[in-house]
């Protein structure tokens, strides 16, 4: 049994214009020791998916699911107060802007030890030394000194080292980490993403990277899933994921990679936007962007199997192909 | 943190020296002149006139009185009132205890409920106690305080007799002041049933004076804690897993009381100047009330002196909210 198991997840928010559906039917699965991406562009429903399994989401969100089970345990049939056990101790996360995201009236001490003290009742000595522990885990020079410091003291690559210590307070079995690298220098980035490699092959974390970025993707991840528009369109593992996209846009992101960029001139782009609530397609969500968008990709789309990567798409790709696409010689003169 | 505080004490000086020309300035702008004022309706013949006018020394140059005023001041000396006689010093302070009960008290309950109220409201926003609060709100604090205070004077002193009406305890009751308030005083004199009297009495004042900072400071906490409950690091103390009290109550609200303490120290200027009229509605024998007869009687010494006090009373509870800002919100420390 796969430590996080998530079938048919679906989030809908109550909004003033109606409802809007920003998680649609989407399955995961992550175990322990394994690193599973997430990646997609901004709207996709990455963070909101995660937010749904942490129960971190607002109000006015409606979260169903076929079946979510975390270590064996399923968090759906959990009382709020059984679930807060979990989160924070076994599940933790790290978001995209470390800077907003510590409190800005409490010192970072104060912060990683009330994990500690909230889920394991460490007494007051313990928990500094578990703290100091941590932040040498974390690599943060002179961790005494850092203790009694306030978050505006802390630069954007502390602030992120801050989180993380603080996230593996009570080693959880499971990591998400929310674009943790999006708001940070170029160079700090190397060094964060190896930082949390290193921890999650250390401790056997299970650890979910959601980013947009498949440069980090490549670097980093196992197992790849890629969300579009709220559904999970493809998923395969990151080499069979490069070098054979299943998914048209999967092939369209890649193809935006500066690195993959074999002719010169501009860079391919995506045209068009993920759509949101007011302008969802019938059948295909990709299909106004899609080159190889038929009628029947207006009206339905079918998901293939693992052949081609579960891809949502009535004409997986193969090599760069279409499979069973009626115009693929128009197209392939076309390029 | 030293610095800061020197540097805002030093700052106390030239304001203290601009409000002494104001109050100096603004009694003697108003027409009326004390000494026939003094005299009554039996009026005076020139010749005594101009004595007394001499002996309160009015008939040197506005600059030469003021200096002797300024000086006098530097000295402890705020002068004596014209009326009773008696320095205008330790007439403030017979009267200033049963001020500062009276505003202590408003503002406990002010910030007791504004806080808890405003923070309800936040979390329970749009829904239907939201509404309530934030309506109660406004009503409060549109409320002329006179005739709020008139209301529940005729309802809860009236109709219903639960309230005396006016003054700071029963007259059955007679013992020397020890602090000048009331509350203590009257449970130092060990009388039986002093203490509830001196509670009674000052159930309805206290109610009145609390109740726009007590507006104001539950719609700037609503106001603060929505804005903080959507910042990134109440998500993230809810991802540690803390029960929704500790978020709200320490994470959230350690943030937004930033601005509310501001709010709070900026309404005890309010809080002052509602106290004249509440000390009025009531005959409350506090400096408010003072000020008001002195200003009608024309009495110099009292007004420039008194407004003097006051103001002095409101910078330095403006310093210490000052010191309280830096001490709750770490980044203005150093």
């Amino acid at each position: 049994m796969a430590l996080l198991e998530i079938e048919n997840l679906s989030v809908t928010f109550a909004t003033s214009g109606g409802e809007f559906r920003a998680v649609d039917e989407v399955s995961l699965v992550c175990d322990r020791g394994e690193i599973l991406s997430i990646v997609g562009e901004s709207g996709s429903g990455k963070s909101v998916s995660m937010l749904a399994l942490m129960g971190l989401l607002p109000w006015t969100a409606t979260v169903t699911a076929d079946t979510m089970r975390f270590d064996g345990r399923d968090i759906l049939s959990m009382s709020d107060r059984q679930r807060r056990e979990i989160i924070g101790r076994d599940i933790a996360m790290i978001f995209q802007e470390p800077m907003s995201s510590l409190n800005p009236c409490f010192t970072v001490g104060f912060q990683i030890g009330e994990t500690l003290r909230v889920h394991l009742g460490m007494g007051r000595a313990e928990r500094r030394e578990r703290s100091i522990e941590l932040l040498k885990l974390v690599g943060i020079p002179a961790p005494e000194k850092r203790l009694s410091q306030f978050p505006h003291q802390l630069s954007g690559g502390m602030s992120q080292r801050v989180m993380i210590a603080m996230a593996l307070a009570c080693n959880p079995k499971l990591l998400i980490a929310d674009e943790p690298t999006t708001a940070l220098d170029v160079t700090i980035q190397a060094q964060i993403l190896d930082l949390l490699i290193g921890l999650q092959k250390k401790n056997d974390m299970g650890l979910i990277l959601i980013t947009h970025d498949m440069g980090v993707v490549a670097e980093t991840a196992e197992r790849v899933q890629v969300q579009y528009a709220g559904q999970k369109v493809e998923e395969q593992r990151v080499r069979e994921l490069f070098d054979d996209p299943h998914h048209p846009y999967t092939q369209a992101l890649l193809s935006a990679l500066p690195e993959r960029a074999t002719r010169h001139g501009r860079l391919p782009s995506i045209p068009g936007v993920v759509p949101g609530q007011g302008d969802r397609p019938a059948g295909c969500l990709f299909s106004p962007r899609c080159r190889f968008a038929t009628d029947l990709c207006r009206q339905t789309v079918e998901r293939q199997g693992p052949e081609f990567g579960y891809a949502l798409c009535n004409y997986p790709l193969k090599e760069g192909v279409p499979t069973g696409h009626p115009g693929v010689p128009e197209l392939e003169s076309a390029r | 943190m030293l610095r800061f505080f020197l540097y805002r004490v030093a700052l106390l000086i030239p304001t203290f020296i601009g409000v002494s020309i104001v109050a100096f300035a603004f009694i003697r702008l108003l027409p009326g002149d004390p000494i026939m004022l003094l005299a009554g309706e039996r009026g005076m013949s020139a010749e005594r006139y101009q004595e007394l006018q001499a002996v309160y020394g009015f008939d040197r140059p506005y600059l030469v009185q003021y200096f002797d005023y300024a000086w006098g001041i530097l000295q402890g000396d705020f002068g004596q009132s014209i009326v009773t006689k008696r320095p205008v010093l330790e007439e403030f302070f017979t009267l200033f205890p049963a001020t500062i009960e009276l505003s202590l008290c408003a503002i406990i309950l002010a910030v007791g409920i504004g806080i808890p109220a405003g923070v309800l409201a936040a979390v329970k926003r749009g829904s239907w106690l939201d509404q309530t609060i934030m309506g109660a709100a406004l009503t409060g604090y549109s409320m002329p305080i006179f005739w709020w205070g008139l209301l529940l004077i005729i309802f809860f002193s009236g109709t219903l007799g639960w309230t005396p009406v006016s003054g700071r305890i029963s007259l059955l009751y007679y013992f020397e002041p020890v602090t000048g308030f009331m509350l203590i005083d009257s449970l130092l004199s060990g009388q039986a049933g002093a203490f509830k009297s001196a509670v009674s009495h000052l159930i309805l004042p206290t109610v009145v004076l609390a109740t726009i900072p007590l507006a104001v400071i539950a719609r700037q906490t609503r106001s603060a804690m929505l804005e903080v409950l959507g910042e990134d690091y109440v998500r993230t103390a809810r991802s540690k897993g803390l029960a929704p009290r500790r978020v709200i109550g320490l994470h959230a609200l350690r943030n937004a009381l930033i601005p509310v303490v501001t709010t709070i120290g900026l309404q005890v200027g309010v809080l002052l100047a509602g106290a004249i009229l509440t000390e009025t509605i009531f005959s409350w024998p506090g400096i408010g009330k003072w000020m008001v007869d002195s200003v009608f009687k024309r009495d110099y010494a009292v007004v420039q002196g008194g407004l003097l006090l006051i103001a002095s009373l409101i910078m330095i509870v403006n310093l210490l909210v000052d010191v309280l800002y830096g001490l709750i919100n770490p980044r203005i420390r150093k």
